[in-house]
C-alpha cells in the first residue's frame, strides 16, 4: 500500500488507522498534530476509526510558536 | 501626474520599474497601513522590509524590552538598545531608514480588551502576527476574523518555520487548522527549544512579502495554504488547507462571538 505522508512516499503492508499511522510515520507529539487526509481535516476523535487506503495523501500539521522573544 | 516626489522616485526606483508595482503601486504602498504585533524574531525583519518598501504607516505592538539574547536575530534592535522598550528602538530604526514612514507604537501586550481598539486605531489594512506564544496567536486570529481584517500568521522553532495568510471570506483562518490551543509548555517555544537566528529573517520576510502582495493586489497569497520550511533540508512545502465548516470563529455556526483572554491550560492538566 502506497501512501504519501507530508509529501514523501510511505509504503505499508496492510491498511491501518490514522492513529497507527501517526506512530508508523513518527509524528511528533501526535496528541497536538492536525491531520489532513486527502485534503480534509480529521478530528482527533476520528483517528482510531479512520483507516488509510492505498493512494491516500496525509499531512501532519504542527503547532509552531516562536517569533518574538 | 504622480504624487511621488523626486526623492521618492529615486528611493523607490527599483519598485517603480517593476511592471506589477509601478508608480501607482508605490503610491498604494505609501498610502497603506500595516500593524506588526511583536517586534521580535519575525516582526523585526518584517517591519524593516515594510519600512524600506515605503509602507506609509506602520504600527508596532510590543510590551517587552530589548534583551541581549534578542540581538542574535531581532535585527531591528541594536546593542545600545538593550533594556529599552522594543517599540522605541523599532521606531528609531524605521525613522533612520525611511522618513516617509509614520510609526505608531503600542507599548503593551495585546489582550482581548485592547486588540480590537489597536487594529481600529489607524484602521490598519493588514496585520502581521510576529508573536511567540499561542494565546497571542489565537487572539490575533480571532480578532482579525471578528474585525474582518487580513493577517499573516507565522511560527518558527529551531530550524523550521510556517506561515499562512488569512483573508476574510477567501479561505481558512488559523483556527480552522489548529482548533484549540495546546497546553502551556506542551509545544516548546524558541526560548525553550532554541532558534537559528536567520529563521525570523526568512519567515518574517515572507510575511512582509505577503503583506506587500496583498496591498498591491498582485500574485497569489498563501490563502488556503500553509507554507512550511525546513532549513536543514532546504525544503519549502505548500500544503493546501481547506476551510473548516465547524471552525469556532469563522465556521457556519461560530461559538466564539467575542474575544476572551486565552490562558494556556497548564501542561499537567492535560487529558489523554
Ligand atoms: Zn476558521
Amino acid at each position: 500500500m502506497k501512501l504519501t505522508v507530508n509529501g514523501e512516499p510511505l509504503e505499508i503492508e496492510h491498511p491501518i488507522s490514522l492513529e497507527e499511522l501517526l506512530v508508523v510515520a513518527k509524528a511528533e507529539q501526535p496528541e497536538y498534530v492536525t491531520v489532513e487526509l486527502n485534503g480534509e481535516f480529521v478530528d482527533h476523535a476520528g483517528f482510531a476509526s479512520t483507516r488509510v487506503q492505498d493512494g491516500d495523501t496525509v499531512e501532519f500539521l504542527y503547532f509552531m510558536g516562536g517569533g518574538a522573544r | 501626474m504622480s504624487s511621488l516626489t523626486n526623492e521618492q522616485l529615486e528611493r523607490y526606483s527599483r519598485h517603480i520599474i517593476l511592471q506589477q508595482v509601478g508608480g501607482k503601486g508605490q503610491e498604494k504602498l505609501l498610502g497603506s497601513k500595516v500593524l506588526v504585533i511583536g517586534t521580535g524574531g519575525l516582526g523585526a525583519p518584517a517591519t524593516m522590509y515594510l519600512a524600506a518598501a515605503g509602507v506609509g504607516t506602520l504600527g508596532l505592538v510590543d510590551y517587552d524590552v530589548v534583551d541581549l539574547s534578542n540581538l542574535q536575530r531581532q535585527i531591528i534592535h541594536q546593542t545600545p538598545d538593550v533594556g529599552r522598550p522594543k517599540v522605541d528602538s523599532g521606531r528609531e530604526t524605521i525613522a533612520a531608514m525611511n522618513p516617509d514612514v509614520e510609526v505608531h507604537t503600542y507599548n503593551e501586550r495585546v489582550t482581548a480588551a485592547n486588540i480590537r481598539d489597536i487594529i481600529r486605531d489607524q484602521d490598519y489594512d493588514f496585520i502581521i502576527d510576529g508573536t511567540d506564544n499561542f494565546p497571542a496567536k489565537f487572539l490575533i486570529n480571532d480578532a482579525c476574523v471578528l474585525e474582518q481584517k487580513p493577517f499573516v500568521h507565522a511560527g518558527i522553532i529551531r530550524f523550521e518555520g510556517q506561515l499562512m495568510t488569512y483573508v476574510p471570506g477567501a479561505g481558512p483562518c488559523y483556527r480552522c487548522v489548529f482548533q484549540t490551543m495546546p497546553p502551556k509548555d506542551a509545544v516548546p517555544t524558541c526560548r525553550q527549544a532554541g532558534i537559528l537566528g536567520v529563521m525570523g529573517g526568512i519567515i518574517g520576510t515572507l510575511q512582509a512579502t505577503e503583506a506587500l502582495k496583498y496591498l498591491l493586489g498582485i500574485g497569489e497569497l498563501l490563502t488556503g495554504y500553509l507554507l512550511t520550511y525546513d532549513a536543514l533540508t532546504m525544503k519549502f512545502r505548500k500544503v493546501k488547507i481547506p476551510r473548516n465548516p465547524h471552525c469556532a470563529i469563522c465556521g457556519e455556526q461560530p461559538t466564539i462571538t467575542e474575544l476572551i483572554d486565552y490562558e494556556q491550560p497548564a501542561c499537567d492538566l492535560r487529558k489523554h
